[in-house]
């Protein structure tokens, strides 16, 4: 973080276009929308009056809040300036000290050191709102939160983790990284790189203050009729959503055009990092699916809103087309939570097994494939919901299916570890785990996509067992490998490794100690989202809450390590702690800010281990300088 | 960065704020309405007394929304809707009722279930069930067999309540019931008439918000 | 020095062990799990998750044989580091991997269609069912509310219930439908499930096998007391149900003349928001 500190004065250095005035004109931009609303009397909208709650002033409140917030942060001068036929008057600020990471930058990197805290922030809000639900489910009736706060609970838990964390591997480690990788000096459109970002966090502020407009009781899938019924807390929800969907959309295309016309000369297809195609394929998704969700979202405020009927039956809509929309939407969502944790697992197991990447091409071959058959599953939600009930057949074999791909992966990462020799670092042990705990999620999707025993269990804890075992198994677990390999790439220093393999074993074990149980309790006819349940179930559930907080506990172990490793201690890392041969290792650190003095050439693809000697594209430096 | 003595004290200092905010975020989600326990009668015997008014008005944190409040044994009406009563005991509920009517969705919740005699008195007059469209709420627990049915007051009355707090001079109806408690348990009531003015199929808002149509009946 | 053929040793283990654990699993813990097999479609769910549990169990096996072996054999510490061989790829493995999973994946398709092809093994199937039990059925309707389910008995003049009773050994036909949001019946140890839509006639097949009592929860999200939907229901034998449904005809005569006429689905005031 070295760089032209300016000399001006604290308070000299706040005003201009960062975060705080796009936080201080967010709040004018609300209560102008809030105020407008007000204003609007039509005869069709009088049964605010009796509500208490004026739906189209809180959307008008959040559209200005979004609008005032993003004319703060900067996002409209480049724009405006070239409307206007001038140039750009604001130069990007990417340089600079601390300031530029509360600022519009278009340096990828800072974006990637952006998404990595922001989206930490907001992951440790989701869980610990698990934490509460899991101290609410000490009991078999409701003892804190009674019924109503214990859904709110439930939603912004569900919402949070399945909105922010669909970025959180793509956001932190594809925007820093992907570049590096390819040999690109930024990204594509590095303008949008940083808005996707800003978007994120102004949606995930908006979710939270559904607090104060009532909570909403829907969860994440937020089905119609109910979310037509909810509190305007409910509105918030899809805001949230509508945001994150945006962002996502713009962030896969930056991606995938990125990937496209940007790799360095001789980075054939056939070489590319198989994590850049886990986020190309992940990206992919994202810009086929989110604009559903979008769409779905403005249906349902219209709904809201100005009273049409896109999802009543009782006026000639239809809540399965809600269903319908969001599950199209959200099975993509789920794999586009899974696929990068592919793509991380795979890049890291050949540096940890010290061994080239074993089938490559297969490996590539199961990720396209999975994100090419997450479209032609989705109705596998509705099994019991008496659509399409002829079609069941089709999508028992099409959701049976995806397990054909995902197959090619594990074997990929049984053929890499044959014969290897593996070095037990922090990184590799949360990539075996992921194989654990990912094989079990897989394995129980088997179960949830055969028909008469989905019957059994769809809509149970035995689903909420299946999906935390996919996505915090595969996506939070590939996380935490990709933070402890590349953090001393971001930072220039290394996380200490015993706390971390102290970490790593605590979140083990108290993972599956949590999870594994959820599996019995769906089966013995515990449904999902219940404050209650029969006494009989208490034993089983009170050892999943006291599991879940030592689940928490190893989180806070973990930024205890963040703490005292980055900001107490702060040893220097070795340039290259891992000894990979990845062209992002290759560069001095901290990363100039046009990442390569003179442009790579590639001549193989980045997994030739086992082949000495290697050739390096750049030399490293001597000794990494000291950040800060 | 500075020397590590400043660098430990940020971080304490976040920690700090940051403790300070999750323990006013749970502080907010526990806060539900007060326990308002029945009067005493007899032995094993209480009185409940309750009413509901069209709008809470200012007695409420929503004006406009629809509501049960209780008499606590002072003799002061409460904005609540938990209620403790005895087990084993027969618990006397008065519903003075100042809503007009909406109607049941479902017209079989017209019949009276589960209090002593299966049967409710309407102003005085005994009665086993009310045309489905004239009733205004319910006071119903499911899991204690409960469903009272509760006559709307008729459009022409005169001198209807238009908002709370709501005074017997006004027109009213006078419903009374008794049931039996068995064991003890945190029984959860709800009104099915959907009530709430404004909201999708009448059953947003108030009806989805424990202090205004649902609450707990605490048996101990 | 000698390399043993690590292939081999973890074969044998794989072996070994599955022989030895996949019919414990099979035939030892796969009878006992929920839902049991007290009605026809517990019965087709309970062999769906058996015939999984045989094939998940020797792939489980397989799997931790192979990575603890990978893990303990291959590993390494200290300094320098070493490299491994640098082997890429190796089509011998490919082919038969993906036969291999794909022929799993064909069979369990089909036998899952086969169970549920027996009258959609308890699941909800819509308003015109794919897979049906014929001959003497019993019509019973769901009806879902917010927050309770009632049931009709169209059979014996439309009478509404507050629980739910069945005679047993008759094929049972629900009606499952919703007067508000979605809503979903579920009836574990019946071997149920169907989601309750407003305006959506839902219809689910199950014969009872033996008398019971049986939990009954709502598995959808519905709002505010979804926690607290639930109930409990009777399978007894056919003269004690004709004894029952009587009973309740004289209990709720009073209701029952307030009742609109059966349908498969119903559109209750008010349909939307109102003033």
């Amino acid at each position: 973080m070295t760089g032209t500190v300016s000399a001006r004065p604290l308070w000299r250095r706040l005003i201009g276009f960062n975060l705080l005035w796009g936080i201080v004109l967010g709040i004018v931009g609300f209560y102008f929308g809030w105020w407008l609303g007000h204003q609007i009397h039509a005869e069709s909208l009088s049964f605010f009056e009796s509500t208490n709650q004026n739906d189209v002033a809180l959307m008008l409140g959040y559209v200005f809040a979004l609008v005032g917030f993003l004319v703060g942060l900067g996002f409209l001068n480049y724009p405006l300036s070239r409307m206007r036929g001038h140039r750009a008057t604001q130069a990007e600020k990417e340089e600079g000290g601390v300031g530029r990471y509360f600022t519009l930058c278009t340096d990828h990197k800072v974006v990637g050191i952006q998404y990595l805290v922001g989206i930490g922030f907001f992951f440790f809000i989701g869980g610990m709102n698990a934490m509460l639900i899991r101290a609410e489910l000490l009991r078999p009736s409701p003892q804190l939160f009674g019924a109503g706060n214990y859904l709110t609970l439930v939603g912004l838990h569900g919402t949070m983790m399945m909105g922010i964390m669909t970025s959180g591997i793509l956001g932190p480690f594809a925007n820093y990284f992907l570049p590096l990788m390819i040999g690109a000096r930024r990204m594509a459109f590095p303008r949008v790189e940083s808005l996707t970002f800003w978007l994120l966090m102004a949606a995930g502020a908006i979710l939270m203050t559904t607090l104060l407009f009532g909570g909403f009781p829907t969860g994440w899938t937020g089905y119609a009729p109910l979310n037509d019924e909810a509190n305007y807390g409910f509105d918030s929800y899809i805001f949230f959503f509508a945001l994150v969907g945006l962002s996502m959309t713009l962030l896969g295309v930056n991606m995938i055009v990125t990937t496209i016309t940007m790799r360095a000369p001789g980075l054939t297809w056939g070489r590319l990092p198989i994590f850049c195609w886990g986020a190309i394929s992940t990206a992919l998704l994202m810009v086929l699916a989110a604009p559903v969700l979008i769409a779905a979202l403005l249906m349902v405020a219209f709904d809201r809103g100005v009273q049409t009927s896109f999802f009543l039956s009782s006026a000639g809509g239809s809540p399965y087309l809600f269903q319908n929309l969001f599950w199209f939407f959200g099975h993509p969502e789920v794999y586009l939570l899974a696929l990068p944790g592919f793509g991380i697992v795979l890049e890291l197991l050949p540096v940890f097994a010290r061994k080239p990447l074993w089938g490559y091409r297969i490996a590539v071959a199961g990720i396209v494939g999975v994100a090419l058959l997450s479209f032609f599953v989705w109705q596998h939600h509705l099994f019991v919901s008496g659509l399409n009930s002829s079609l069941r057949p089709f999508y028992m074999f099409s959701t049976e299916a995806i397990s054909v791909p995902t197959g090619l992966i594990f074997l990929c990462g049984m053929g890499t570890l044959w014969r290897a020799k593996i070095r037990y670092r922090v990184p590799m042990l949360f990539c075996l785990a992921w194989f654990f705990n990912f094989f079990i999620g897989g394995a129980s999707g088997v179960f949830l996509s055969d028909v008469p025993s989905d019957v059994a269990t769809h809509g149970s804890f035995f689903v909420m067992a299946h999906f935390h075992y996919t996505i915090m198994g595969g996506l939070v677990f590939a996380f935490f490998a990709a933070i402890y390999y590349w953090v001393p790439k971001m930072f220039g220093i290394a996380l200490n490794e015993r706390l971390g393999k102290i970490h790593f074993w605590t979140m083990f074990i108290s993972f599956n100690s949590t999870f594994a149980p959820l599996f019995a309790l769906g089966l013995m006819g515990m449904p999902r989202r219940v404050v209650t349940y029969p006494s009989n179930l208490q034993p089983l559930n009170d050892w999943v809450s006291v599991s879940a907080f030592v689940l928490g506990a190893s989180m806070l172990l973990f930024l205890a390590n963040v703490v005292y490793s980055l900001v107490i201690v702060r040893k220097p890392a070795p340039a290259n702690p891992w000894d990979s041969h990845s062209l992002e290792w290759q560069t001095p650190t901290p990363v100039p800010l046009e990442n390569f003095d003179r442009q790579p050439v590639i001549d193989s693809d980045p997994y030739d281990y086992g082949v000495p000697p290697v050739p390096v594209p750049l030399p490293p430096p001597a000794e990494a300088p000291a950040p800060g | 960065m500075g020397p590590i003595w400043a660098r430990v004290t940020v971080i304490g200092a976040a920690v700090v704020v940051l403790a300070a905010l999750i323990a006013l975020y749970v502080g907010n989600l526990v806060t539900e309405p007060p326990t308002v326990s029945a009067t005493p009668a007899a032995a094993h015997e209480v009185q409940l007394k309750l009413k509901t008014e069209p709008a809470v008005g200012p007695q409420g944190a929503n004006a406009p929304w629809v509501s049960y409040l209780v008499q606590n044994p002072e003799g002061k009406w409460i904005h609540s809707t938990i209620y403790q009563v005895p087990a084993n005991s027969l618990v006397h509920v008065t519903v003075y009722q100042f809503d007009s009517d909406s109607g049941l969705r479902n017209p079989f919740l017209s019949q009276v279930q589960g209090t002593v005699g299966n049967t409710m008195t309407v102003d005085g007059k005994t009665m086993q069930a009310i045309p489905p469209e004239e009733a205004s709420h319910t006071f119903a627990a499911p899991q204690m067999g409960l469903i009272v049915p509760l006559r709307g007051v008729p459009e022409e009355a005169e001198n209807p309540c238009e908002e709370g707090p709501c005074s017997l001079k006004q027109a009213h109806e006078t419903i009374t019931f008794t049931i039996r408690t068995g064991k003890p348990g945190r029984y959860r009531w709800q009104c099915f008439v959907p009530c709430a003015a404004g909201f999708l199929a009448g059953f947003g808002g108030p009806m989805q918000t424990i202090g205004y149509m649902d609450g707990f009946l605490e048996v101990v | 020095m000698n390399e043993p053929n690590h292939m081999r040793r973890i074969a044998i283990i794989w072996f070994a062990l599955s022989v030895i654990l996949t019919p414990i699993v099979v035939a030892v813990i796969a009878p006992t799990l929920p839902p049991g097999d007290a009605t026809s479609a517990a019965d087709n769910q309970l062999s769906d998750d058996t015939l999984l549990l045989g094939i998940v169990t020797p792939i489980a096996v397989a799997m931790i044989v192979y990575f603890a072996y990978t893990m303990i054999v291959f590993r390494r510490r200290g300094e320098p580091t070493e490299e491994g061989p640098a082997t890429r790829d190796n089509r011998a493995v490919h082919i038969p991997w993906l036969v291999g999973t794909t022929a799993i994946v064909l069979f369990l398709a089909t036998f899952g269609t086969v169970e549920l092809a027996d009258a959609g093994a308890g699941g909800g199937e819509g308003p015109e069912p794919a897979f049906k039990m014929t001959g003497d059925v019993l019509p019973v309707q769901v009806i879902a509310q917010q927050w309770e389910f009632t049931y009709r008995y169209p059979t014996y003049g439309g009478v509404e219930t507050a629980h739910l009773e069945l005679p047993v050994d008759k094929n049972v036909e629900f009606h499952v439908t919703s007067l508000d949001v979605i809503h979903s019946f579920w009836a574990p140890r019946l071997g149920v499930k169907a989601d309750a839509n407003p305006g959506v006639d839902n219809v689910a097949f199950v014969k009872p096998w033996q008398e019971m009592s049986f939990d009954i929860r709502c598995s959808e999200l519905c709002g505010l007391w979804h926690g607290y939907m639930f109930d409990t229901g009777q399978v007894v034998s056919e003269s004690a149900f004709e004894e029952w449904i009587h009973e309740q005809q004289r209990t709720f005569a009073p209701a029952t003349k307030f009742l609109p006429k059966y349908s498969t689905q119903y559109f209750p005031e008010p349909e939307r928001r109102a003033g």
